[in-house]
């Protein structure tokens, strides 16, 4: 099976596996790369002297999360009309804009596409075939922020041995995504949008809080003392929807095994560490390589890796400049 | 359960797994499938609100049939942001599988219509909201309106009809022994009290902004409020009946021609409403 196919797979929960075959050019690099020992070694050290963690990347994932989130508040608290609707449905000047999700949910249930539900989804699927899917759980999701910060909290009782990760199966949000399309298809209620915390947040934002805030609490209790990321890892289908649907994307993270040192800093930040196995020893089998669709572009790593390894690209146009 | 007894028989190709990885897996295997059963069986619980249908919400006009519209809702909230009086509220985690669903209190704000045009209809991405109910979806009986609804403040205008097929609710006099015309009295004053926010349109005000009703009190020989109030012609009127005490007296009769928009019920000044507006009512002859 080809590269994609394995990452594909891995995003439904298969195990990453070790390369079949490994190119002539990272073969080569890795016979370089260890050569000499203590040059390597020296390498390493010289490389974390001098990195100064920046968190670059963050910073610029939070503001656009918050400027798109604040955009649906001021547009209708001071009616300006700009981004009209919340996430799940929207008009951005006039143009229908649907969640990918929602709209699949709302199609199972209702068994009916009106002209300005395929538009407003049509133009929201092109747009994350563009951007790379997932690139929306990072950077528009607002429960992806409070999670990552409720996340901070759990890694420091984890420090402290107050309480230990619980992980699920990957799997489990394959199933989860399955079981929630057959239940919208034979119910006919979106029952995932009654737990949905992006449409609860997104909507308490707009519309004003209400008790569906208390859902999102439990939910975050869950993650702090129990399973980190638990509802991104292994529960929302959102993420598997705009996964399949970035699949092909352009826009990508990509690590190139010749600047790195395989220890692993990337994988401890990652909301998805799978998609950075390929950052282990032994696991690269180009020179170059994309993270795969079940990598939300979030930046993280590129933020943490000392070295460069990692970093935003666009398919093709690399070549090209 | 089943312990891994395979000695010789059928374990040639599988690299052997350590007991203590062994367990691990199936402990994952197990908490995996008990976080599905547990988040699959929360989202069930909306079903609780919904079945227990005792009382339906009154809904945005041109809404589908409530299970049609629960299931085409995308719960964006676009109508409640056009709506000139919000009227518009969404529904929260205690209304089940209605949560982030568009509903009217039409005592604390009746929809008047002061948006002409059904905007909110306009605003809906789904069809949920619908001038034009697509032909797979059945129209209950007494559900479709006879005729185009004219709305008295376009009176004038060459279309002086709202696009509107069906009526969203129907109001009816649920305590006639409250009412101050059955009971033959005036009314004289701000129709809901000065703490009441409720607004509405009033053509001889202004044609397009809404006012609050406390800023527009009434003066009445006979209170006839949810006749004078009603956005829609020949929806409701006053007709003369003979008492149990054998005096002649007056109460409001609601027509054929009502929508169900709750204006009735918002500006009546008895506590609680004498009339009120029924969610999802259809016609009944007789």
């Amino acid at each position: 099976m080809g590269r994609f196919a394995d990452l594909f797979l891995g995003m439904l929960g298969a195990e990453p596996k070790k390369p079949e075959k490994v190119s002539e050019d990272v073969r080569r690099i890795m016979i370089v790369k260890y050569e000499d020992k203590e040059r390597y070694i020296k390498e390493k050290l010289h490389a974390r002297a001098h990195h100064h963690p920046s968190h670059v990347w963050r910073n610029r994932r939070w503001a656009v999360l918050l400027a798109v989130n604040l955009l649906f508040v001021v547009s209708f608290w001071l009616d300006i009309q700009i981004l009209e609707g919340a996430l799940t449905a929207s008009r951005f000047v006039g143009f229908h804009m649907v969640d990918l999700n929602s709209a699949l949910h709302v199609m199972l249930a209702h068994k009916h596409i009106i002209v300005n539900l395929f538009i407003g989804t049509f133009t929201v699927f092109l747009l994350w075939v563009m951007l790379g899917g997932r690139t929306f759980c990072s950077w528009v999701c607002p429960y992806h922020l409070v999670a990552e910060l409720t996340e901070k909290i759990h890694l420091a009782l984890v420090k402290r041995k107050w309480v230990t990760d619980h992980e699920f199966h990957r799997g489990t949000r394959t199933v989860f995504w399955a079981l929630f399309a057959v239940m919208s298809f034979v119910t006919g209620y979106t029952i995932f949008e009654t737990l949905s915390p992006t449409g609860i947040l997104s909507r308490a934002l707009i519309y004003g809080p209400g008790l569906a805030l208390g859902w999102v609490f439990l939910l975050l209790l869950f993650e702090v003392f129990w399973s980190r990321r638990a509802w991104c890892r292994y529960i929302c289908p959102i993420g598997l929807t705009y996964g399949v649907v970035g699949a092909i994307s352009p826009l990508r993270v990509s690590y190139r095994v010749e600047h790195c040192f395989h220890e692993g800093d990337c994988r401890k930040v990652c909301l998805v560490p799978h998609v950075l196995d390929v950052t282990i020893k032994g696991r690269a089998s180009e020179a170059s390589m994309g993270l795969g669709p079940d990598c939300t572009r979030c930046g993280l790593c590129v933020d943490a890796c000392p070295t460069g390894a990692l970093r935003y690209e666009v398919k093709g146009l690399s070549q090209l400049l | 359960m089943s312990a891994p007894d395979t000695n010789d028989k059928a374990a040639p190709k599988r690299p052997p797994v350590s007991l203590e990885k062994a367990r691990k897996a199936r402990r994952k295997f197990i908490r995996s499938a008990g976080l599905t059963a547990g988040v699959i069986g929360l989202s069930l619980l909306g079903y609780i609100p919904v079945l227990d249908a005792r009382a339906p919400r009154l809904r945005p006009p041109g809404a589908l049939d409530e299970a049609d519209f629960l299931a085409s809702c995308i719960k964006c909230g676009q109508c409640v942001q056009v709506c000139p009086v919000s009227a518009i509220r969404l529904g929260d985690l205690t209304d089940g599988f209605g949560i982030g669903v568009p509903y009217i209190d039409a005592r604390e704000q009746a929809c008047d219509f002061s948006c002409d045009a059904v905007q909110c209809i306009l605003a809906c991405p789904t069809g949920a909201l619908t001038y034009t109910k697509p032909d797979f979806l059945p129209v209950r009986h007494g559900a479709a309106l006879a005729q185009a609804p004219v709305l008295k403040a376009k009176a004038q205008d060459p279309e002086p009809t709202l696009n509107l097929k069906e009526r969203f609710g129907l109001a009816r006099l649920a305590r006639p022994e409250a009412c101050l015309a059955v009971q033959g009295r005036g009314f004289s004053g701000q129709a809901r009290g000065p703490a009441f926010k409720g607004r509405m349109r009033y053509v001889e005000v202004d044609r397009w902004q809404p006012i609050a009703l406390r800023d527009h009190p009434y003066e009445r020989e006979l209170c006839d409020l949810c006749v004078t109030e009603c956005p829609i012609e020949n929806a409701i009127a006053m007709e003369s009946f003979t008492g149990a005490d054998g005096v002649a007296r007056f109460r409001p009769v609601v027509g054929e021609q009502c929508v169900g928009c709750g204006v009735c019920e918002m500006v009546c000044p008895a506590e609680p409403a004498a009339i009120v507006v029924d969610a999802q009512a259809v016609w009944k002859e007789g």
